[in-house]
């Protein structure tokens, strides 16, 4: 097993390193320029990421941060409402943008000659976007109706969301990306303006380029297109440091379901807020123990098992900006309910805390782990995404590198160590899906010939 | 699998484009008992990426929904006498990834590895004995009928879920593409475990299996793994073609009452298969009305100009068989016969005019130019071989892909469309709550 693991570190170094040569340029105005190096392909990958998100946002304006960016493809005077999306298309690139709880971001996928047209592009709605009512208008019902599809008509979304609100009465971890519906409801193009005003300047924007490229070039690019923006004075959020947990908290969902479901945290430390800084990467392998593929410790005994759940998983973010959980989760098998899949969960912790993971088991999610890295170099889309994910968690991006190195050092001792510290019930949050009968059936059926339009 | 809708070539952007592409060069040959390989050497990382597809699908359940499924969930639960989690462990423990899937025409199983003997030959090993040794054991396939039967019944949550299979069954009638390849409660529920050796002993054979190979490792290294993995695989016989599917003769419409807070429309027909004459019209003209992301008209009508939808799109699914065409959005309920009817306006209008001449031309620089993207991944080309392997299509199928592309005019679009795409026909589905 060692001489595998060392073979495997040996080959995602050589290559690690031909294929990754990453450069960090930063331009007068602020702006953070990183490129990664890749000739696979003649393509290149362009992302802009703003320092802002839901992480950023206060109560009567949850999901600011993810309208904005809805309203950002909606148009500058020089590129009015249809235009951004248009050329990059008539340029055959691909294109959308993503929020997150600690991001915004914004890509294009493009032959590499074409990097030029997302430059110009990208620094114009950087700090000229022109905010329309009537354009606002319609596309706030386009994000209601997000919400509805990815939230509001999913019982394990709707699941997630309450629980996290639960987990958190503080910290704005609370708040969900798509925004409560009231706040949607009762937004405001005014404020839209003024978080675009707030956030949106190249000393908050984080440019990644990965592909085919020439460092220097796409340096001396950033420079013509993005150098002459102005920069804003940011001021950060305030930090809203979650009170200590007093004991276990339970939240119940009932919803129209078919199939019962539950969610349970642990508030725990992330890169970012961590004391120790080997605790975030044992985590990120405790979690991997539990959940890193069909032979870990969730999908063997209970799923395989005991047969309790029909899956089960953990999961844990330690690239987050602010502190988060450890959750774990579970979906419990014919007759079992959810009680039985929680006693199952809780009992695969207390064994964590109790027992030093195996040698075998830990070199299992290490081998796994450097596998990965190189998989991940199939890739350009992800390489560019850790990039910017650490550095808008306010982390370097040399940290994407030190990944399976500091997972390499994790020790079963230090496992066991953090499954002490952080897996206890003062500190933990459990949801549960409650199913309401759902009424469903035919109401209606028409046949008929030649008739397409009966609207 | 949802197979790769825009399929990418060369040669038109080369006036504009400053570089010729390296296209990938495709190997194949024919294995001694029948296989089909398509290989590809991509030596910049040390990895192997292989898939190995069967004429499997549902389409072969043969009024069992499910039973392809089941098969193809219980190769690596099981296989020459270790246990899943000792697959499992083993996988795991090396590195890799194996999964196994299946859809209506296909089903397949896939390894990805580090490419150094160390790893790749066990991981090698494993891979033979999931496909060559599956040992369908009862209580494997007891829990992962449990498993299959919560998975059906948490689908039934969803309304697009609803809309999606219900549109399957309303519109392939009696064709084996209507039923849902996860079967259903019933269909589940009544499988027994020796269906499942025998659906394995007929379909997974070498002379119906494709295999595409791609990455670090030389054509003879990648001719051992082809013997080493389906070498002692019986030679059986090809599946039989599937049949043809019939046209619709009439339209149809059907609610069905979901607890949510927006209705799904599923609205198409049965459209085009693989190698369809008329692929090139239908494909470059379904970008312009609904295929080409942000920008197609069914987008601007429905979501930017009326703020109707969040996602709104039409695809043509070429299979072996004429897949569906199928025009697609979710609205808040009270909203879904407007959009309804926007989407019906903006098809038959792109019907009765065709693309404008800048449309035809937008789209054709948008598929031609993203060519390079589409090959720009060790698993983007596993996906083309798989695609080009299993359907029959010529060797050169990339290579003159942005020529027929660039060569289809409004003419051909307009035709196409009125000949093949009839709203008079259409199945709709709608699947939502009340107002």
């Amino acid at each position: 097993m060692r001489s595998l693991l060392a073979s495997g570190l040996l080959l995602l170094g050589q290559f690690a390193q031909a294929a990754g040569v990453v450069h960090e340029y930063q331009l007068d105005n602020g702006l953070k320029l990183i490129v990664r190096e890749d000739h696979r392909a003649p393509v290149v990958v362009s992302q802009v990421w703003y320092k802002v998100g839901a992480s950023y946002e206060h109560d009567g304006i949850t999901g600011v941060s993810h309208v904005l960016e809805h309203m950002m493809f909606k148009g500058t005077d020089d590129y009015p409402a249809g235009e951004f999306s248009r050329i990059i298309s008539e340029n055959g690139g691909s294109e959308n943008a993503f929020t997150s709880k600690d991001y915004t971001a914004y890509f294009q996928r493009l032959e590499k000659s074409r990097l030029p047209v997302s430059f110009e592009l990208e620094s114009d709605r950087m700090r000229n976007l022109h905010l329309l009512d009537k354009e606002f208008d319609k596309e706030i019902n386009v994000v209601m109706e997000e919400r509805r599809l990815r939230t509001d008509d999913k019982p394990t979304a709707l699941t997630y969301e309450q629980f996290t609100a639960t987990a958190f009465m503080s910290s704005s971890v609370r708040i969900p990306t798509i925004g409560w519906m009231n706040d949607l409801q009762n937004m405001e193009l005014s404020d839209l303006q003024h978080w675009y005003e707030r956030w949106y300047a190249p000393n908050n924007a984080v440019v990644v380029v990965v592909g085919d490229v020439d460092p220097e070039a796409v340096y001396k690019l950033a420079k013509q297109y993005f150098g002459s923006l102005k920069p804003e004075e940011i001021v950060p959020p305030k930090p809203r440091i979650e009170p200590e947990q007093k004991g276990r908290r339970d939240v119940t969902v009932r919803a129209p379901a078919e199939v019962p479901y539950t969610i349970m945290g642990y508030k725990a430390p992330v890169l970012a807020t961590a004391e120790l800084d080997w605790e975030p990467y044992a985590l990120e392998v405790l979690a991997n123990i539990l959940d890193g593929g069909s032979s870990a410790r969730l999908t063997r005994d209970l799923v395989r098992g005991s047969q309790i759940a029909t899956s089960a998983g953990a999961g844990y973010d330690l690239y987050d900006r602010q502190a988060g959980l450890f959750l774990l989760d579970g979906t419990p098998a014919g007759e079992h309910g959810v009680a039985e899949v929680q006693q199952a969960l809780f009992e695969q912790v207390q064994s964590l805390k109790d027992e030093p993971v195996s040698a075998e088991e830990l070199e299992r999610v290490k081998s796994a782990v450097v596998a990965n890295a190189v998989y991940e170099l199939d890739s350009t889309f992800y390489q560019a995404m850790k990039i910017g994910q650490l550095e808008t968690a306010g982390l370097d991006w040399r940290l994407a590198d030190k990944y399976v190195e500091r997972i390499n050092a994790v020790t079963a001792e230090q496992l066991q160590t953090v499954a002490k510290k952080y897996l206890v019930e003062e500190a933990l949050t459990v949801a549960v899906l409650d199913p309401l009968p759902m009424e469903t059936g035919q109401v209606g059926h028409t046949a008929s010939n030649g008739g397409g339009h009966e609207h | 699998m949802r197979l790769p809708m825009l399929l990418g070539g060369l040669l038109l952007w080369a006036a504009q484009l400053p570089v010729a592409f390296a296209m990938p060069g495709i190997q194949h040959w024919v294995t001694d008992n029948g296989a089909r390989v398509y290989y590809v050497q991509a030596p910049e990382l040390p990895m192997v990426d292989v898939n190995i597809t069967f004429a499997a699908g549902s389409v072969r359940d043969d009024g069992q929904a499910g039973l392809a499924h089941m098969t193809s969930t219980l190769l690596d639960m099981g296989a020459a006498g270790l246990s899943a989690n000792e697959i499992a462990s083993r996988v795991e423990s090396l590195g890799a990834e194996l999964t196994t899937g299946s859809a209506r025409d296909m089903a397949w199983v896939k390894l990805r590895s580090l490419s150094d003997g160390a790893h790749l030959q066990p991981a090698l090993t494993l891979f033979a004995d999931v496909i060559n040794s599956p040992d369908f054991n009862k209580s494997d396939f007891k829990r992962e009928r449990e498993r299959t039967l919560v998975a059906i019944r948490r689908s039934e949550q969803s309304p697009g879920t609803v809309a999606g299979y219900t549109f399957f069954n309303q519109t392939y009638g009696d064709h084996p593409y209507a039923p849902r390849p996860s079967g259903t409660i019933e269909s589940i529920a009544a499988i027994k475990l020796g269906e499942l050796e025998k659906f394995y002993a007929r379909y997974y054979v070498a002379r119906n299996a494709v295999v595409s190979i791609v990455g670090d490792l030389d054509r003879k290294a990648a001719e051992q793994l082809v013997d080493q993995v389906i070498g002692k695989l019986p030679a059986g016989e090809r599946a039989a073609a599937v049949p043809p599917v019939p046209q619709l003769k009439s339209a149809q419409q059907q609610r069905i009452f979901h607890p949510s807070a927006q209705t799904h429309v599923r609205m198409g027909a049965p459209g085009m298969h693989r190698g369809d004459p008329d692929y090139f019209p239908l494909y470059v003209g379904n970008h312009v009305l609904g295929g080409g992301g942000l920008v197609s008209r069914l987008h601007n009508e429905v979501r930017e100009k009326r703020g109707l939808s969040y996602s709104v799109n039409s695809y043509f699914s070429p299979m072996e068989q004429d897949g569906p065409y199928l025009l697609s959005l979710q609205t808040r309920n009270d909203q879904v016969d407007e959009a309804l009817s926007v989407m019906r306006d903006t098809l038959q209008k792109f019907l009765d005019k065709g693309p404008t001449e800048d449309e035809l031309v937008a789209s054709k620089k948008n598929i031609t130019g993203g060519f390079p993207l589409r090959i720009a991944s060790n698993s983007n080309i596993l996906d083309y071989l798989n695609v080009i392997g299993f359907y029959d299509l010529p060797l050169d199928y990339l290579e003159v892909f942005n020529d027929r592309v660039m060569a289809v005019t409004r003419e051909q679009i307009v035709d196409a469309f009125q000949r093949r795409v009839k709203p008079e026909t259409m199945t709709t589905i709608i699947v939502g709550g009340d107002d």
